[in-house]
């Protein structure tokens, strides 16, 4: 990503004295589109409040979210209140969590093992982040590689490259992703002097990265394709500038911009494939936690407490609907001849 | 004709082969562990180990060892769980298979057909309220986990307003086969069908709507309006037409993909023993042969349906028939 943001404030400061470079006019579209501010502001709240998390569970819920409570309670104006409550349907035998308090403890109620909710979701919001933005720069990284290489030597490279794009896209994602995912979290890599054990989260951000290589990589190749045969590429080597110049200073600003474009749209995807994968237990490991994993915890206790699925789910929607609405947004800024941009003003 | 047909057919056998070769690559080549180990599941005793790494063939060089799985798979098919002792794998894919396509074909109904109506009225109003609000849905509908919105279902459905008029006639979760109770199947399905639609309908509404808003701008509808058509007709039998193509192809590779394992998590939430559930429980188990026929079989049907999708399409689109 720094590639980027480097690529992304050259051009600016050479651009100072010309009337206005590209970037600066993309970016002032970008911040008059109320729709896309609104969705940059949604998603600074939403990265705080996770970050803040450390502070929540000292502070506000006043609890351990890792460690399980199945003993304990808490006081609710004035009266002693457990946090495992006795069932009152049926024999009355087993448990049933606390809640939604909607006071700073257990706000969104208890899971399972009594732990506060609320402050799970903010770390575990850490967690799909976290992970969502990685994948996405390890997709936009390896397919921006991989793309350029194809698309700009081309030849026997380029065959090469584009079949395996071709066997990998035509690959289900999900079943690309359920195969690596079963094969590396149950036993964990070792290569070499290198352990990556089960529960790293690197494990699930290379995973989901690399299923959605093909999908960047593939338009990547093709404007490579065509922007090496375009005019200014050929007056540019006619006037025998080397190959790598050209890669560098006529090729890859074009790239960027495609990047730029996709990069809030897959952090968007990643998120919903991460938690999908978590709920399918195959993606954050305990003891760490994402709003996946949490969604799964609550699955037991569904018509019980339904607060503890319902939360999470509500928070990755605003997230991806936040990203989903900043990514028209930068498509519309960065890429104004886009086909789906048709009327609007 | 005959040879973009052939040379589609090729194609497809090509990616099929890469992906048994990254399947296998996968689950037998992976540095830094032993195969054996992971075929075999938790707690193997040696013999079984050691009968897992005979079969196999893991003393053998990988080639080998690629043949003889792909034998399995699909020649002897005798692949056999090693979790639950003995269980056949392919018979179980085969068995699962109805349950995962009357999800599908049910939810794809229900797509199509909400989707169209939906592009049809926000291009119809663009830039109006309607326009707004339905393109607004659509990308709620998009950014929703679906595995969240069955749960929603399940808890409104099966709990929660259970006991009202509204949805008292949803039986409990399961499956029943459409030959044996075509009532119940669909009852069960219901719900199920618009949990998978819904994602569905966000994404094929707003690209039909971009579609269509684009078409109005040609010069063919200009011809049509001048004609003194009303806007029903023109929308209709001009624009909507055009339109579809762009719809039809992302259609052949959203069903294949939605067959070949998207559903799972549909099929898993609703308690649906197709093919998705059959992947999660061996999910569950670590039961790698399971996994690896799912996936397998699964992919292999995908890229066929796209095959076939290609071959049709360039058989009802001239352009792209004589282009070839």
């Amino acid at each position: 990503m720094s590639d980027a943001t480097t690529d992304a404030t050259l051009p600016k400061t050479a651009a100072a004295e010309t009337p206005e470079g590209p970037w600066r006019v993309a970016l002032r579209k970008l911040f008059r589109d109320r729709t896309a501010v609104g969705a940059i502001i949604v998603l600074v709240l939403i990265v705080l409040a996770c970050c803040a998390a450390p502070l929540y569970a000292k502070y506000v819920s006043q609890s351990d979210p890792f460690q399980s409570n199945l003993d304990g309670s808490i006081t609710l104006d004035g009266n002693s209140v457990d946090i495992m409550q006795a069932d009152t349907a049926g024999l009355g035998l087993g448990v049933t969590p606390i809640g939604p308090t909607w006071h700073g403890q257990y706000f969104f109620g208890a899971d399972n093992q009594g732990r506060d909710v609320a402050a799970r979701m903010l770390y575990g919001g850490q967690n799909s982040l976290l992970i969502s933005f990685f994948a996405t720069v390890v997709t936009l990284v390896l397919a921006a590689i991989i793309g350029t290489i194809a698309g700009f030597i081309g030849g026997l490279t380029d065959t090469v490259l584009a079949r395996l794009l071709d066997v990998l896209w035509a690959f289900p994602v999900y079943l690309l992703a359920i195969s690596l995912s079963i094969v590396f979290i149950s036993k964990g890599i070792q290569i070499g002097p290198f352990t990556i054990p089960s529960n790293s989260l690197i494990l699930p951000i290379m995973i989901i990265g690399i299923v959605y290589v093909p999908y960047v990589a593939r338009p990547i190749r093709g404007q490579v394709m065509s922007l090496t045969r375009s005019d200014f590429v050929l007056a540019a080597r006619c006037l025998g500038v080397p190959s790598f110049r050209i890669l560098v200073r006529d090729i890859l600003p074009n790239v960027t911009t495609t990047l730029i474009v996709f990069a809030p749209l897959m952090m968007a995807l990643n998120m919903l494939t991460e938690s999908a994968l978590s709920f399918l237990s195959i993606g954050v490991q305990p003891p760490n936690a994402s709003w996946g994993t949490i969604i799964l915890d609550g699955e037991d206790l569904l018509y019980t407490q339904p607060m503890v699925a319902i939360a999470p789910g509500l928070a990755i929607i605003i997230t991806v609907l936040a990203l989903n609405f900043l990514g028209d947004g930068v498509r519309d800024a960065f890429d104004p001849r886009a086909k789906l941009r048709v009327k609007k003003d | 004709m005959l040879l973009p047909i052939l040379r589609r057919l090729a194609e497809m056998l090509f990616v099929m082969f890469g992906i048994s070769v990254v399947v296998f690559g996968i689950f037998f080549a992976t540095p830094g562990a032993d195969p054996a180990a992971r075929i075999a599941g938790r707690n193997a005793t040696p013999e079984v180990l050691a009968q897992v790494r005979h079969s196999f063939g893991f003393d053998e060089p990988l080639p080998v060892q690629y043949v003889k799985v792909m034998e399995k798979l699909f020649i002897s098919r005798d692949l056999t769980s090693f979790v639950n002792r003995g269980e056949k794998v392919i018979p179980a894919v085969v068995e699962s298979t109805p349950v995962t396509l009357s999800l599908v074909f049910g939810a794809a109904v229900i797509w199509v057909v909400f989707a169209i109506i939906m592009g049809m009225i926000a291009a119809a109003t663009r830039g109006g309220i309607p326009d707004r609000l339905l393109m607004f849905l659509g990308l709620v509908g998009i950014s929703m986990p679906v595995f969240w919105v069955g749960s929603v279902a399940n808890l409104i459905t099966q709990s929660r307003f259970h006991h009202t008029f509204l949805f008292s006639w949803v039986p409990g979760l399961g499956y029943t086969p459409l030959t044996q109770n075509p009532g119940m199947w669909f009852k069960q399905l219901v719900i199920p069908w618009i949990t998978l639609a819904i994602l569905y309908i966000g994404l094929y509404g707003r690209v039909l709507r971009a579609n269509l808003v684009e078409a109005y701008q040609e010069d063919f509808i200009r011809t049509a309006r001048a004609k003194g058509l009303s806007e029903r007709r023109i929308m209709v039998r001009h624009a909507l037409r055009t339109s579809l193509i762009t719809f039809v192809s992302m259609f052949g590779l959203d069903f294949g993909a939605l067959v070949g394992g998207g559903a799972l998590l549909t099929e898993v939430v609703f308690n649906l023993p197709g093919v998705g559930r059959l992947t999660y429980v061996a999910l569950q188990s670590l039961d790698l042969p399971f996994i690896m026929a799912t996936v397998m079989y699964s992919s292999f049907f995908v890229v066929v349906a796209n095959a076939v999708v290609d071959i049709a399409y360039a058989w009802l689109d001239p352009r792209v028939r004589d282009a070839r």
